[in-house]
């Protein structure tokens, strides 16, 4: 009893990590003011290139690193496009996630499988082993939950409260988000506003990158099938974002209230048979009802946060999000 | 290197927008510990002069010394590295921030960490010159004045010697007006040279050294404030009277068919842009609305057509109040309205449909059934471009691709066609070379003919002098007196476009009245009670 339990707290953090991520990632990018659609493509992108290195190099450290660098420079497309080329956000986004996908299928479904270092995958995989926290492991169902996870885990939080004192206690935050409120006003105070969207959105989309390869590892490391590994997370990151109200640190609780309608999917028929009295009812729900219930979810989240921010009118979201800035604009 | 006087001297400036001349060859200088008002209608060029000076635009050519330098400014940071420093028209300050955050983006150095001695740092450096700020206080918190102080102290924090403020009283009330100059005269002292952009006479009266003069993008003249007057500032601003060939036929009067009584509006700010506004056109006479840009105009069509919400006041047309009443109500009625925003495309038509689709835009709820009556929208729209001459390669013709008076002529056809008993007409001719606003002109006047009472809002004096019968004049949304188009003189619009003369209550009586009104007296009480029960529908 108390195994289930344990193993269905345990996999809504698995659950929940890739999305920290790419929310973290995508409120770095929106606070810079720009809007990018594309943290799916992002995402996927930083998974094939990220995997595919480090079963090469049979190191986590190389797969970290180049999948963040794959994503970044995906990133840095979208900055080209939207920041020197002042083309339109909502396209760009969507075109790179577009693209993103196309390439993770091109490169991992069409390439991957048929490299000879992919055979050897399954000891990258096995490598990223759990990480038993001292002490706090040791706590009953909690611990075995919460503080036995692999080091991917832990990053992401730690990640997460790195930007949040990044944005709220540094020089630098404090410039990116004026950047994001007023470009103008930045610019009037000799903010190096392309160099600071450039560097920012870049690194967001590298840390989505890091999202992408968690899955990866997660799933296993098979690009077998016809799904993404990616799987819809990077639309659900951009609603938690807004749900999150551009704090990294309410992502970490969004991020988890997500996992636990992903974990529920895959864990209502052991609920209900370990404990048949309070949730038996759970069996005889439709399995595609636990299938749809995260995206119902996020519509409902998107829907209640717009209402609710409406109405306070304190919104957190960056006043100049999704508008590109020319300073000769009349 | 020989010192110089001069603090900024522009030489041979130019700056284009397009095929639009905003700045033509501008020679300007501003000596060091001065005032210097810089005066000129909207879009003589001021403000863009001023962002060559401040980084925001490049000239064209031309250049630009500073402390008898020539300098290449292009960028708001080298601007302020040269001790430039601008408070635009429109904040730039970041609403969610604090006071002292909004001036500690700038900061050089600061370090990598945000400390909370930030605030202490920049409520010394604004006591330092003489400002008490809070610096904790929210900028969405503020009001205008204080936002403008803050502005103030953000350019003196970053060491700015040069100070340019554009129209920074546009939005303060007079108290506050007085405080501003108060901090001008100190800057002044304490050897900072400041640039006031202004159309107001009074104030550059008050406050400047000298007054430099902007017409129509061209350099006029500069002029010592203590040995110039009112009148001669508005002569260099308004230019002498040119003698337009406009036909203005004579109609015979007809009984008011619109009254406007104490009309007051609010902007989309929130503040009066509309203040107590009394008026009355007739049919068959063109009563033109001379005013600076922003005197509320705007809002004043918008009131009228049902578009915006209107504070308190009555608009009489053919005896039924109309306030409370759906824009499609009031558009049934014949009120018809067409308004030229600044981009030209902005309002009223849709750019990328057709000729065709944008005549019967207004047409939507007249037809029966779910589908358009395209032979019926062709005809119309055959009608019109023959009626007007409009040029255009085909009816299906997206309106975007036709040139600026051709789309003007499109939109007001549009509001031609309805047959409407009251004409709304917004800067019907913005934009347009001399030929395509004769055409214009020419509409109006056919519409005049046919006894429809129009309401003319324009830019050019001399025009409206021309083709109006009445021009009545607003100043910060306020009525400064009705006049007769051929009874009066340039000058004497121009000095009540800038409120230097009011004449909206002349022996105890005021303007804008009908004598003749459709109402007696009592009947217009009446109409309150009327007006507030058509709200609630």
């Amino acid at each position: 009893m108390i195994e289930v339990l344990t193993l269905f707290l345990f996999n809504i953090v698995i659950y929940s990590i890739p999305l920290l991520y790419a929310t973290c990632g995508e409120i770095i990018v929106e606070k810079s003011g720009s809007l990018n659609l594309g943290v799916e493509g992002t995402m996927a992108v930083g998974a094939v290139f990220g995997f595919l290195a480090g079963c090469r190099a049979d190191s986590l450290p190389v797969a970290l690193l180049v999948s963040f660098a794959a994503s970044a420079l995906v990133g840095a497309i979208f900055c080209i496009f939207t920041i020197s080329l002042q083309a339109n956000q909502n396209v760009t986004g969507l075109t790179i996630t577009t693209i993103g996908v196309a390439v993770y299928f091109f490169v991992g479904n069409g390439l991957g499988a048929n490299w000879p270092v992919y055979r050897d995958c399954t000891r990258l995989v096995a490598g990223v082993s759990d990480l038993n926290i001292p002490l706090l492991s040791k706590i009953p169902v909690i611990g075995k939950a919460f503080f036995s996870h692999n080091i991917l885990v832990y990053l992401a939080v730690i990640i997460a409260v790195l930007v949040w004192v990044y944005f709220e206690k540094t020089s630098f935050g404090l410039r990116l988000r004026a950047i994001g409120e007023n470009p103008g006003a930045a610019d009037s105070l000799g903010v190096n506003i392309v160099l600071y969207k450039y560097l920012h959105i870049m690194a967001g989309s590298g840390i989505m990158g890091i999202g992408g390869l968690y899955m990866g590892l997660n799933m296993g490391g098979t690009f077998e099938g016809s799904n993404c590994w990616i799987n819809g997370y990077g639309w659900i990151a951009i609603a938690l974002v807004i749900f999150a109200n551009w704090s990294t640190m309410h992502a970490i609780l969004g991020t988890f209230v997500f996992g636990f309608f992903n974990t529920l999917r895959i864990y209502n028929m052991p609920l209900a048979t370990t404990f048949p009295k309070t949730m038996g009812w759970l069996s005889s729900v439709p399995a595609q009802v636990f299938s749809a219930l995260p995206f119902i979810v996020t519509l409902l989240v998107l829907v209640i946060s717009s209402i609710k921010s409406r109405k306070s009118g304190r919104s957190n979201a960056p006043t100049a999000i999704g508008v590109n800035y020319y300073r000769e604009d009349r | 290197m020989a010192a110089t006087d001069y603090a900024i001297e522009f030489r041979d400036i130019s700056k284009s927008f397009g095929s639009v001349a905003a700045n033509k060859n501008i020679n300007l200088n501003l000596k060091k510990g001065e005032i210097l008002a810089l005066l000129g209608e909207n879009g003589s060029g001021k403000t863009t002069l001023m962002n060559m000076l401040s980084g925001i635009y490049t000239p064209d050519s031309g250049s630009i010394f500073v402390d008898g330098k020539k300098v290449v400014i292009s960028s708001p940071d080298d601007a302020g590295k040269l001790g430039i420093g601008m408070v635009h028209q429109h904040f730039k300050l970041i609403e969610k921030f604090t006071a002292a955050d909004n001036i500690w983006i700038g900061k050089k150095g600061s370090g990598l960490v945000l400390k909370k001695d930030r605030y202490k740092q920049i409520e010394q450096i604004a006591s330092k010159f003489g400002f008490e700020l809070d610096p904790y206080k929210v900028v969405a918190n503020m009001s205008v004045s204080e936002k403008q102080t803050l502005e103030i102290i953000k350019v003196l924090c970053y060491g700015a010697k040069v100070i340019i403020l554009d129209e920074p009283t546009a939005v303060l009330t007079v108290q506050e007006t007085k405080k501003l100059f108060d901090v001008c005269r100190k800057m002044k002292e304490s050897g900072h040279s400041i640039i006031i952009i202004t159309h107001k006479l009074n104030e550059v009266m008050e406050i400047s050294d000298r007054v430099a003069v902007l017409r129509k993008g061209e350099y006029i003249d500069t002029v010592e404030s203590a040995t110039t007057s009112e009148l001669k500032l508005t002569e260099l601003m308004v230019g002498r009277k040119v003698d337009l060939k406009i036909e203005r036929a004579v109609m015979e009067k007809t009984k008011p068919l619109l009254e406007v009584r104490d009309l007051s509006v609010n902007s989309d700010e929130g503040s009066l842009a509309v203040d107590n506004m009394s008026f009355y056109i007739r049919g068959g006479e063109i009563l033109g609305v001379a005013g600076i840009a922003g005197s509320g105009q705007k809002e004043l069509c918008e009131a009228i057509t049902g578009l915006r919400k209107v504070n308190s006041g009555k608009i009489v047309h053919k005896g039924v109040n109309l306030v409370g009443k759906s824009a499609k109500k009031i558009s049934a009625a014949g009120i018809a309205m067409s308004f030229i925003p600044e981009d030209r495309l902005g309002m009223g038509l849709a750019p990328s449909l057709s000729v065709s689709d944008n005549i019967i835009l207004k047409d939507y709820s007249d037809t029966k059934g779910i589908f358009v009556d395209r032979k019926k929208a062709k005809q119309e729209a055959t009608d019109i471009v023959k009626m007007l001459e409009i040029a255009t390669p085909s009816i299906e013709t997206p309106v975007r691709r036709l040139s600026g008076g051709n789309v003007q002529k499109v939109l007001l056809g549009r509001e031609i066609k309805a047959n409407p008993n009251v004409l709304i007409t917004a800067y019907p001719v913005r934009g347009l070379d001399i030929n395509s606003s004769y055409m214009i002109y020419n509409i109006l006047n056919e519409q005049k003919k046919k006894g429809v009472g129009i309401l003319f809002i324009g830019e050019d004096l001399d025009v409206m002098l021309a083709l109006c019968d009445k021009i009545m004049v607003m100043c910060h949304g306020k009525l400064q007196g009705v006049v007769h188009a051929d009874r009066t003189t340039k000058e004497q619009i121009g000095l009540m476009m800038t409120g230097a003369i009011s004449l909206a209550e002349v022996g105890g009586k005021k303007a804008g009245i009908a004598k003749d009104s459709a109402f007696t007296e009592e009947e217009w009480e009446e109409a309150t009670d009327m007006s507030e029960g058509s709200n609630e529908t």
